[in-house]
This record gives structure tokens, C-alpha cells and sequence, in this order.
């Protein structure tokens, strides 16, 4: 694959909001503004551009048995490293984002990426796919908090639109808001991209897909 | 004994650990399929809840904080639970089979579910004492189930009326706007307890 397919994948084709539908929690509980969301979307993607090269050099030395706790102990500790520079230079930010910025730690992006790409591919490659797959995802929420925003408070990133006042709609930027204008824009994403919408979660690359679908068979069974 | 009655409603029907705190969406949306799954699941979750709430406490209040480490929060509590869990796992299975049995396939939840992490983060930031811990990973344990549960009931009613929706909203698309349906309904016990 070239490195300029690598890169963009993660922006459309396999966006991993709106086509894997991955990351769903913060995706669905940071998003009441605009600017959360793009903070949430690039802290996870300084998150995932390291921790896809530290694991992609180390992807030799981890033995297979433990290489989940490798990983998650990795993975944590660029999470707290973010915590730091947004507590220290975007305090209100920090606030806004809450215990979501540590739960950053178990996103299944960030697993999921280390466990398909970056053990088995090149640190270059890692990186930029990295790189991709975290400008996909801070996208989707931008888009995401972009939507709640305008109609749920009337202003974008902050500012006042203007006859939106005393229009707005408070739902939308309640938790139920969440779960619906991701429905509704995971449908017109894929009726844009002419795709049939998903029909389950992207779980073939989670650490847990092996206890969730063990109990769905075992149920159908 | 208010807090403990405040706490309890809190975790089970205004903040619902799911439906207003968005923890734990994966499950969630992956596993409520069918009710008899979900309650599975639900009970799963509790019992994992409770487990990581009785060790994380201990490491934060006798070990990170003294040590004035407590920024290695998530760090610690991650790598915890998940030695934990392995250990849970070896000695459940020796020592009690039939439990294995029904909760062995769920026990890897633990590591790397968000609710889990976030049911201990939640006590800390709360600063509730042990006792409190435990009554609120519980109850959010049971909020979790219920909304599970309901949501199962919902959904299998969506699904059977699948070919009947939209193309666009087909699958996933249904499934998220009827969890915005639920949600709001849970939205009718804002208030209470106050």
C-alpha cells in the first residue's frame, strides 16, 4: 500500500467513526460543542501517533501472551503525558473533557490500530497511519459537535449565530442529542458515499470481541 | 444515609451510566441484540465493576496518594486491573468451575472496557469514601444492566422492522436513533432525588 493511501484512508474510506464505528463513548459525550470536539479528536490523535510508533519499534521485542497489558501500559502513558500539556496550557479544555481524556486509554482505536497496523507494519507507515486514522476521527467529531452546537446553543466554536437566538432546540445538546445526530449522519454519510449502512460495530479488531460475540453465538445457538 | 440514597439514584435512573454518561457504549450497542444476552452482560459488568472498585481504592488512597504520585492514576489502575483479572481468572477457574462457566468469558471485559476504568476514575473524582465506592459501582453496575436490558426489548423490535426502514437508516443508523428514544425517555427522571 502507498504511503499516500496509508495517510488518507482513515479520513473517508475507513473513517472510524462513521464507517468502523469505533470510539463511540467519547464520540458520542464530548461532542456538545464544536471545540471539545476538535480537542478530544487531536489529543487522541497525538495519542495514537505515538503510541503507533513506540509499539511499532517495540512490536519485536513484546512477547505475544502479554502484549495487551504492553500495549494498554503505552497507551496510558501518552494519555497522561496529554493530560499534562492540556492541564498546564488549555486548562478549560481540560475541565470540559473530563474523565473522557483518561478513558482515552481503553478508546479502541487507539487498540485497535496497534493491534492490526502498527505491530505489523514499518514506524514510518505507523505513523502516518496514525496520523490519518486521528485527523478521521477528529473530523467525524468536529462534524459531530459542529451539528450539536448550532442547534442545541445557536452559536459555532463560540461564536453567536446570528437568528438561531431563542431557535434553539436544548436536546441536542443532551445526552439523547448524542445518539441521534450520530444516527442521523452516520445514514447520510453513507447514503453520500452510495455504501449500505453498517450492520454492526467495528469489534474485529477489540481486545474484547472474543467475550462479547462468545456470549452473542452462545445466545443464537 | 442520604448520600448512599442519593448515589443509588443517581447511578440507576438521572445519570444513567449508559444513557447520560455515555460510559460503556460498545457493549451497549454490541451485545443488546437479545435479553437474555444482556442480562448475561449486565450481570457480568456488575460483578467486574465491584472487583475494580475494591482494588484500584486501596492503590490510590494507601499507595498514590502518600507518594504524591497521583498523576500515575490511569497508568496504575490500568495495569491494576489488568493483572488483576488475570489472577481473578486462574483462580476462579480452579477453584470454582461453575462460576467460570456463566462470567469466564466476560472476565477479559475488564481491562480494556471504559466503563470499568471509568467507574474507578468516577470514585476518586467524587472523592467518595470505600464504603460509597462500592455502594456506587453497584448501583452503576444495575444502571448499566437496566439500560441493557430495556434497550434489548426496543431493539429487537427495530430489527424485526428492518426492511420496512429507510435504506439509508438501515442497522446501525435505527439502532442510535431508537437508543436517543430511550435516553430521552430517561430524561423524565431528571430531578429527582435532589
Amino acid at each position: 500500500m502507498s504511503n499516500i493511501s496509508t495517510l488518507t484512508k482513515g479520513i473517508l474510506k475507513e473513517n472510524p467513526v462513521f464507517v468502523s464505528l469505533l470510539g463511540m463513548c467519547p464520540t458520542l459525550a464530548v461532542t456538545t460543542g464544536a471545540f471539545n470536539g476538535i480537542g478530544m479528536g487531536l489529543s487522541t490523535t497525538f495519542v495514537l501517533i505515538c503510541s503507533n510508533l513506540v509499539i511499532c519499534l517495540l512490536r519485536k521485542l513484546i512477547p505475544s501472551q502479554v502484549k495487551l497489558p504492553c500495549y494498554i501500559v503505552i497507551i496510558a502513558t501518552f494519555v497522561t503525558l496529554i493530560q499534562f500539556l492540556l492541564h498546564g496550557f488549555v486548562p478549560s479544555l481540560y475541565t470540559s473533557l473530563g474523565a473522557f481524556l483518561e478513558l482515552i486509554t481503553v478508546n479502541c482505536i487507539i487498540l485497535g490500530r496497534a493491534e492490526m497496523f502498527a505491530s505489523k507494519n514499518k514506524p514510518f507507515a505507523s505513523v502516518l497511519d496514525g496520523i490519518g486514522m486521528g485527523l478521521g476521527f477528529t473530523l467525524a467529531l468536529f462534524l459531530m459537535g459542529s451539528v450539536r452546537e448550532i442547534f442545541g446553543s445557536g452559536t459555532w466554536l463560540g461564536i453567536i449565530i446570528p437568528g438561531m437566538t431563542g431557535h434553539t432546540m436544548s436536546l441536542f445538546i443532551m445526552p439523547a442529542g448524542g445518539f441521534f445526530v450520530l444516527g442521523i449522519l452516520i445514514a447520510v454519510v453513507s447514503k453520500l458515499s452510495k455504501r449500505k449502512p453498517p450492520k454492526k460495530l467495528g469489534c474485529a479488531n477489540c481486545p474484547n470481541a472474543s467475550a462479547c460475540n462468545a456470549k452473542c453465538e452462545e445466545a443464537s445457538s | 444515609m442520604n448520600t448512599i440514597i442519593g448515589i443509588i439514584i443517581a447511578a440507576v435512573l438521572t445519570n444513567n451510566f449508559v444513557l447520560s454518561k455515555f460510559y460503556g457504549c460498545c457493549p451497549f450497542l454490541g451485545v443488546s441484540k437479545r435479553v437474555d444476552s444482556s442480562i448475561g452482560m449486565g450481570a457480568a459488568v456488575i460483578f467486574v465493576m465491584i472487583c475494580a472498585s475494591l482494588v484500584t481504592y486501596p492503590i490510590y488512597y494507601f499507595l498514590l496518594l502518600p507518594l504524591e504520585l497521583t498523576y500515575l492514576r490511569t497508568v496504575a489502575f490500568i495495569f491494576v486491573i489488568a493483572v488483576f483479572v488475570q489472577l481473578l481468572e486462574i483462580v476462579i477457574k480452579k477453584l470454582m468451575p461453575p462460576l467460570y462457566k456463566t462470567l469466564g468469558v466476560y472476565l477479559p471485559l475488564i481491562t480494556t472496557n471504559c466503563a470499568v476504568l471509568g467507574v474507578t476514575i468516577m470514585n476518586i473524582d467524587e472523592s467518595y469514601t470505600f464504603f460509597e465506592s462500592i455502594v456506587n459501582s453497584l448501583f452503576s453496575g444495575i444502571g448499566f444492566a437496566l439500560a441493557m436490558v430495556i434497550f434489548s426489548g426496543v431493539r429487537s423490535r427495530v430489527d424485526d422492522a428492518d426492511s420496512e426502514t429507510p435504506e439509508m437508516f438501515r442497522g446501525i443508523p435505527a439502532t442510535l436513533v431508537a437508543a436517543a428514544i430511550v435516553s430521552m425517555s430517561f430524561l423524565g427522571f431528571g430531578g429527582l432525588g435532589q
